[in-house]
């Protein structure tokens, strides 16, 4: 069975895509990186952070839920985008309380390897120092809610992919929380080994005893900036072809 | 009084069965969450983790689905409340009427600061988002019952009344039978009807327009409704001839027609004048869609403020199923079968906005979805759907009556027909008017004896701030387009004052789902307040734009990308009321030295010493 394939373009560049892709799906399989925060390749798209805000045919909408259509002219490389991801950014980062040197994640934080990737040197807005719950009674995971951004990855990947539904969002507006399937994690079904452990892009889910297992300076960020290895494929096809 | 009333079981055997009860009533049907959870409420008075845990065991569905569902909504109470339980509107109209007064009134008398219960467990007293009484404000809501033109002594005689009821448990969702009693006696509504106009608010109706349409076949009623031009007038105005061709097309089961009567918008209750008054004509025009799509089920999404109307809409329905209106066979037609239900919500403004409502409907915290696929196509249970605002439906069986032609005789040439406005505020005739699309701000005014007015919001906190400069402009699609709340301000008004409280609305309303939204309704709040606050420079005002237009562009739905609208419209309209308060300084810190030391000298309890020589 052929699929149906068919091309639309990205800040100019022709982009393949296969018919039920998504813009992001599209664009990182063609080795174009859209910043993103709260999208995980595995995981259905949720549309909370923002951050891949493309301007498609004029309209602005999220690239990781819009689906790709044929002829599409999408926009993200432009300083307008760019300087909304970057209030994006900003305002995750007031809105939590986020101490980069003392973070275990730091070097490994999609939070702080976007700031560094869109220019935030630094913040201009308030911050709104929110109480956030710490939970550390599981015997292998800890959540520190003061990193959580709210991107529900691992809220989708306990339910999609654990098949546990461990986590879950709860209240409304600047109140909303993650919340846990019991009073303490501890008590939950959560297990160091599930997806919802690692698909959290900062440091709010956290597995113990391995913060610390790879040195600042050579983690994930520290030796490429965030979205290097998906622009690397098209450098790849580039070279190849 | 609590020590001489059982406690209302809140876990344990008593509650469990409750749960059990209530989830079997619904057919163990987790999409019936929303009836479940208030049902429960209504029972046992509040939602403990322990019952939210009982739920979600009945029905077999994920812990964490019920608690986000059930921590959402403003009126499921996942505290104990007081046995009476009073919500204070809380709006711009609602303030400059008094409500400020009320409500230390209402806490005064009932032993509760704002905010709390009482040690007694007899009151809660709370501001709520505007609960559509913007005509008769200040207003509350008592265990649902709706209390209008408050002042501080009836407040007080409200309280007295409700001490002296022996009702042991609060039903704070579905008016009480003493609350409903003391509103009638003590603060009773009036109609909200000011002028009725040639087409909706006609008297003498008599279902002509439903019979009308049964004559036709479900193709031609779409194309007179094409022909009549109508857009929907929940605020979006999308032509709902083109929504119900597009919704017949879709492939897929049941085509549920949903009638929007969430209507949140701090300014509006005409909706609540059509449910009140016309329920007939509601009903008569989702029948027309229900005709005309070929769907089994209707549904009315009935916001949690108006659960007042319940009894009444139930009632209604109720005779209509009598009369063969609903039901199989409905309206005696061979394979139309159609009924009719209402869904009360439960205190949130976002799910006025179409997919967050279906949400809502399914059971579920108030998120609006992704678009597309648009509701025509996925909507209500992955249904291809219509979603009409109330107003809409009623246009529809004017069209249908009277003919597109005669409708669109009236109104402008993208607005046809005539529109219902809720006018409130600053001026001496507040009500419900029908007027033709096209009317000007300033002949509007004229019509509401209000001509000094110094600002005029259109549309509630997302339209738009008008100045006297603009009273010229034309409420219609085309220009001022509005689900028609319009607030009049006199003279004398503070016009950021009134900024700052439809910020704050947005801060209380925002879904969360969406970082935009949910981050910036507060920045932007706590912006313009450092602005208010006399410590606002040129940079911030610069500043609080450029916040405001990327949470304008970058929020996923309506509420978000209108929640800026009051400081964008108000930077537009009126800079001179920004200019008035900056300071010349090039910055200026969010606090002063003092205040931002002030916990700090609290906890070492000595000052700071000056330095030498400063």
């Amino acid at each position: 069975m052929s699929e149906e394939r068919f091309t639309f373009t990205i800040d100019g560049v022709e982009i393949e895509a296969v018919a039920g892709q998504t813009i992001i799906q599209a664009c990182d399989a063609a080795g174009v990186y859209i910043p993103r925060l709260c999208h995980h390749p595995d995981l259905e798209p949720a549309g909370h952070c923002r951050v891949c805000t493309c301007k498609i045919d004029g309209r602005r909408s999220s690239a990781c839920a819009m689906p790709a259509a044929p002829g599409m002219s999408v926009e993200s490389e432009t300083a307008e985008l760019n300087a909304d991801r970057r209030t994006l950014i900003e305002m995750l980062f007031v809105e939590g309380n986020h101490f980069c040197p003392t973070c275990e994640r730091s070097g490994d934080c999609e939070l702080q390897a976007l700031g560094y990737r869109l220019g935030l040197a630094a913040p201009t807005l308030p911050y709104l120092w929110q109480r956030r719950e710490l939970d550390a009674t599981h015997p292998d995971v800890a959540i520190d809610r003061n990193r959580c951004i709210l991107c529900s990855r691992c809220i989708r990947a306990s339910r999609m992919v654990d098949g546990k539904s461990v986590f879950g969002l709860e209240r409304r507006g600047i109140g909303m929380r993650l919340n846990i399937s019991a009073p303490t994690l501890g008590e939950t079904a959560l297990a160091a080994v599930d997806k919802a452990v690692h698909v959290c892009p900062v440091g709010c889910i956290v597995v113990k005893r391995s913060g610390f297992l790879t040195p600042p300076g050579r983690r994930r960020f520290d030796r490429a900036p965030i979205g290097a290895e998906i622009e690397a494929r098209r450098h790849r096809a580039k070279e190849s072809g | 009084m609590a020590g001489t009333d059982p406690e209302p079981p809140t876990d344990g055997p008593a509650a469990a069965a409750v749960v059990d009860a209530v989830v079997k009533r619904f057919g163990r049907d987790r999409f019936r969450l929303m009836d479940i959870v208030q049902a429960v409420q209504q029972r046992l008075g509040w939602l403990s983790d322990p019952t939210l845990s009982a739920i979600a065991a009945s029905l077999g569905v994920p812990a964490v689905d019920v608690a986000d569902m059930a921590s959402f909504y403003a009126f499921l109470n996942r505290e104990r409340k007081g046995r009476f339980h009073i919500r204070l509107s809380k709006s711009p109209v609602s303030l400059m009427q008094g409500a400020a007064d009320v409500a230390r009134a209402f806490a005064e008398a009932a032993g509760a600061a704002i905010g709390e219960t009482s040690p007694d467990g007899d009151f809660t007293v709370e501001w709520t988002s505007d609960i559509g009484m913007a005509d008769q404000e200040p207003s509350a809501l008592i265990n649902g019952a709706a209390f209008a033109a408050l002042s501080p002594p009836a407040a007080r005689a409200i309280v007295a009344a409700l001490r002296r009821s022996a009702a042991a448990n609060a039903l704070p969702l579905f008016p009480g039978g003493d609350a409903q009693a003391a509103a009638a006696a003590l603060a009773p509504l009036r109609s909200s009807l000011a002028q009725a106009g040639p087409i909706l608010l006609q008297r003498g109706d008599g279902g002509e327009g439903l019979r009308a349409a049964l004559r036709l076949a479900p193709a031609e009623i779409i194309a007179e409704l094409t022909r009549s031009r109508l857009r929907g007038r929940g605020g979006a105005g999308f032509p709902t001839g083109l929504k119900w061709k597009l919704c017949r097309q879709s492939i897929g089961g049941g085509h549920p027609v949903v009638c929007n009567a969430d209507e949140g918008e701090p300014g509006t209750f005409k909706d609540r004048v059509l449910l009140a008054e016309t329920p007939d004509l509601v009903f008569d025009g989702m029948t027309i869609a229900g005709y005309a799509l070929g769907a089994r089920h209707g549904l009315l999404y009935l916001r949690g403020e108006y659960a007042h109307l319940w009894k009444s809409l139930h009632a209604r329905l109720q005779d209509r199923r009598r009369l063969g209106l609903l039901g199989d066979k409905a309206c005696g037609r061979a394979g139309f079968d159609f009924d009719i239900r209402i869904q009360l919500g439960a205190g949130a403004y976002i799910c006025g906005e179409e997919s967050a409502l279906i949400e809502s409907l399914e059971g579920k915290r108030g998120a609006p979805r992704d678009r597309p696929p648009f509701p025509t196509r996925r909507g209500y249970l992955r249904q291809p759907t219509v979603i009409d605002n109330v107003e809409t439906f009623a246009c529809v069986v004017r069209i249908m009556e009277h003919g597109a032609e005669e409708f669109a005789r009236r109104g402008t040439r993208e607005s046809t027909g005539t529109k219902l406005l809720s006018v409130s505020g600053d001026c001496p005739r507040p009500g419900v008017y029908e007027v033709d699309f096209g009317m000007t701000v300033n002949d509007l005014l004229d019509l509401v004896a209000a001509p000094e007015a110094a600002f005029v919001q259109v549309g509630g906190p997302s339209g738009q701030c008008v100045a006297p400069k603009d009273y010229g402009r034309r409420i219609a699609f085309e220009d001022l387009a509005t689900a028609g709340a319009i607030m009049v301000f006199g003279p004398g008004r503070d016009v950021l004052e009134v900024a700052r409280q439809f910020t704050e609305f947005f801060v209380d309303e925002s879904c969360g789902w969406c970082t935009p939204c949910r981050v910036g309704t507060t920045l932007l709040r706590m912006n313009l307040e450092k602005i208010l606050a006399g410590r606002g420079a040129l940079a911030d005002v610069a500043a609080l734009e450029a916040l405001g237009n990327t949470v304008a562009r970058t929020s996923r739905c309506g509420l978000g990308q209108t929640a800026a609208n009051p400081i964008l419209s108000t930077l537009r309209n009126f800079p001179q009321a920004y200019e008035a308060r900056l300071r010349p300084d090039p910055f200026l810190p969010r606090a002063t030295l003092e205040e931002a030391l002030a916990e700090a000298i609290e906890i070492r309890g000595r000052a700071p010493a000056a330095e030498e020589g400063a």
